[in-house]
C-alpha cells in the first residue's frame, strides 16, 4: 500500500511533465501521420508513372528516405544542416524527418497498392476517354485506397513509436520524459509498464480507426457491411449468403 | 463533283493500314489491312490466338501498334506518315478519335466504387461536359432500353454477370460513340444469361446506326447482325464474304475446318 502510495506521489509530480510528453507524442503521430500520407500518395503516383522523368525522381526520393536511419537523418537535419544554412526548430526537423521517412515507406504501400487494381479497370477508363487525373481520382484510386489501407495502418503505429527518437535532437516526447522518471525513482517495472500500456492504447485507437475506414473503404466497393452495421449494438447477422458474380482479373501493371 | 461532306462519310471510318503487331518475339498481326464502312457491322471470328481480340484493343489504343496505321473517319489514331516519316500523332488528336470509340469487354470491367447510374453517367459528365441532369435522363433510358430500369441504384457486386455486362453496354452507349467495339462480350456469362445480353445488342444493332466492330464465338449472333463476317487465321483475313455466303458456302479450306468445328458444338 504504501509503496503504491509513494508511486503516485511520483507520478503526480511528475504528472504534468509526463503529460506535456505524452501530448507531443501525440502531435508528432498525427502531424507526421497526415503529411507522411499526403507524401506516400504523391511519391506513389511519381513512381507508378511511365515517364522516367516523374518515376525516377520519386524513386531516388524513396530509396534514400528508406535506405538511411531516421536517426541519421534527425542528426543531419538538426545538427550538421545549420553548418551550410538554415537552421530548423526541433519540431521542424522532427516532423521533416518523420515525414520523408514514413512517407517513402507510405510510397510503396500506395504504388503496390495502384498496380494491384485490375488491369480491366484501367483499360475501362481508357475506352471511356478519360484523363489521367480524372480516373485516378475517380476510379483507381478508391479502389487502391482499400487495398493500401492495412499497410499504411502498420506504417502509422510504426511511426508512433518511432517517434521517441527525436529525444535526440532535445525533444522531451513521452518515451524521454519516462526515462527522465526512471531517474528520480526506482520503479522501473511500474515505469516500464506505464510505457507499454501508454503505447499500446495510443497504437489501439490508431488501427481501430484505421479498421473503420478499411470497412468504409470495402463497403463502397461492394464489399462487407457499411459502418453503420458495424458500429451498430446489435450486430445483423446476415443470413442470404451472397452470390460471388465477381470475375478475377489480372492485376494491372505500372501506369 | 462529290461535296466536301459526301467525300468525308465516303471514308471509311475504320482503317487499318500494314498493320504489324508484335509482342516481343512473336508476331500476332502482319501487314493487315482492311476497312469498315460507315454504320456497318463487321464480326471478326477465327481461332483463338489469331489475333482477333488485339484488332479490337488497338483500335481503342490499349496497345501499342508495333506498325502500320489505324485511321478512323480518315485520321490517323496512332502514327501518321509525315514528310516520309512515320511519327506519333498528337495526344489531342487521339483523345478526340477515341471519344468517337466505345469498347465492351469481355470482362465488363464496371468500377465497383460507383453504383450502375454513377457508372454509366461519370465519363458523359466528365468527358463529354453533360450537365448532371441531361447525363442521368440518357442513362435513365438507356438502362430502360438494356431492360434494367429498376437497377440505376444498385451496385455492380449486386448483379448477375448478364446484367453487369448490360450495363456497361450502356455505359459504352451513354458516350454517344460512332463506333462500338465488342470484345468476346459474352464468353464469360453463363450460357442461360448469353441470351440477354445478344438481345440487347441486336437491339442496338436495330435500331442505331452504329459501326460495329464485333469478335465473338456466338455464330447465329455473327450471322443474325452483321453485314460482312471476315475469318481470321495466322495473324491476318483469309476470307471476306457477307454472314450468308461464310456460313453456308466458305471458299476457304481454313474457314470450313474452323465453323465445322465451332457449329458442332452448338
Amino acid at each position: 500500500m504504501r509503496v503504491l502510495v509513494n508511486y503516485l506521489d511520483a507520478l503526480s509530480m511528475h504528472g504534468p511533465r509526463l503529460w506535456d510528453g505524452l501530448l507531443l507524442t501525440i502531435q508528432l503521430t498525427i502531424i507526421s501521420g497526415l503529411l507522411a500520407f499526403v507524401v506516400s500518395v504523391v511519391l506513389g503516383l511519381m513512381a507508378g508513372s511511365r515517364k522516367w522523368f516523374v518515376r525516377i525522381p520519386a524513386r531516388f526520393i524513396i530509396e534514400f528516405f528508406r535506405g538511411t536511419s531516421l536517426l541519421v537523418q534527425l542528426m543531419w537535419l538538426f545538427y550538421v544542416l545549420p553548418l551550410f544554412g538554415p537552421s530548423l526548430g526541433a519540431m521542424l526537423v522532427a516532423v521533416f524527418a518523420l515525414t520523408l521517412n514514413y512517407g517513402a515507406y507510405g510510397a510503396e504501400a500506395v504504388r503496390a497498392s495502384l498496380t494491384s487494381v485490375p488491369q480491366g479497370q484501367w483499360e475501362a477508363t481508357v475506352a471511356l476517354s478519360m484523363s489521367w487525373p480524372h480516373k485516378i481520382r475517380r476510379v483507381i484510386f478508391p479502389q487502391a485506397w482499400a487495398l493500401m489501407l492495412p499497410s499504411l495502418t502498420n506504417l502509422w503505429v510504426h511511426l508512433l513509436k518511432g517517434s521517441s527518437i527525436v529525444y535526440i535532437i532535445g525533444m522531451s516526447e513521452f518515451t524521454f520524459e519516462l526515462l527522465q522518471l526512471r531517474r528520480t525513482t526506482d520503479w522501473f517495472f511500474s515505469l516500464a509498464v506505464v510505457g507499454l500500456i501508454v503505447y499500446f492504447l495510443i497504437a489501439l485507437v490508431l488501427t481501430q480507426l484505421m479498421r473503420l475506414l478499411e470497412a468504409r473503404a470495402k463497403h463502397k466497393l461492394g464489399m462487407g457491411p457499411s459502418l453503420k452495421e458495424i458500429l451498430s449494438p446489435v450486430p445483423k447477422i446476415d443470413t442470404t449468403p451472397t452470390k460471388d458474380t465477381s470475375v478475377s482479373q489480372p492485376a494491372g501493371g505500372v501506369r | 463533283m462529290p461535296t466536301p461532306t459526301e467525300s468525308y462519310t465516303a471514308q471509311p471510318v475504320i482503317e487499318f493500314r500494314d498493320v504489324e503487331k508484335r509482342f516481343g518475339d512473336k508476331t500476332v498481326l502482319k501487314d493487315l489491312n482492311f476497312s469498315v464502312e460507315r454504320g456497318e457491322r463487321v464480326t471478326l471470328i477465327g481461332p483463338s490466338g489469331s489475333g482477333k481480340t488485339t484488332i479490337l484493343r488497338l483500335a481503342m489504343t490499349l496497345e501499342h501498334l508495333t506498325d502500320g496505321y489505324i485511321f478512323i473517319g480518315g485520321e490517323p489514331l496512332v502514327y501518321e506518315e509525315r514528310n516520309g516519316r512515320r511519327v506519333p500523332v498528337s495526344k489531342r488528336q487521339q483523345k478526340d478519335l477515341r471519344t468517337r470509340i466505345g469498347m465492351v469487354f469481355q470482362q465488363f470491367n464496371l468500377f465497383p466504387n460507383m453504383t450502375v447510374i454513377e457508372n454509366i453517367i461519370e465519363a458523359p459528365i466528365h468527358v463529354l461536359g453533360l450537365s448532371k441532369q441531361d447525363a442521368r435522363a440518357r442513362a435513365h433510358d438507356l438502362l430502360e432500353k438494356v431492360g434494367l430500369p429498376e437497377k440505376a441504384d444498385a451496385h455492380p457486386s449486386e448483379l448477375s454477370g448478364g446484367q453487369q455486362q448490360r450495363v456497361a453496354i450502356a455505359r459504352a452507349l451513354a458516350m454517344d460513340p460512332e463506333i462500338l467495339l465488342l470484345d468476346e462480350v459474352t464468353s464469360a456469362l453463363d450460357p442461360e444469361v448469353v441470351v440477354e445480353v445478344l438481345k440487347v445488342l441486336r437491339d442496338v444493332a436495330e435500331n442505331t446506326d452504329v459501326t460495329m466492330l464485333i469478335v465473338t464465338h456466338e455464330m447465329s449472333f455473327a450471322r443474325d447482325v452483321s453485314h460482312r463476317v471476315m475469318m481470321f487465321d495466322g495473324g491476318n483475313v483469309i476470307e471476306t464474304a457477307d454472314p450468308e455466303t461464310i456460313f453456308t458456302n466458305p471458299s476457304h479450306q481454313r474457314t470450313k475446318e474452323f465453323l465445322s468445328a465451332v457449329l458442332r458444338d452448338t
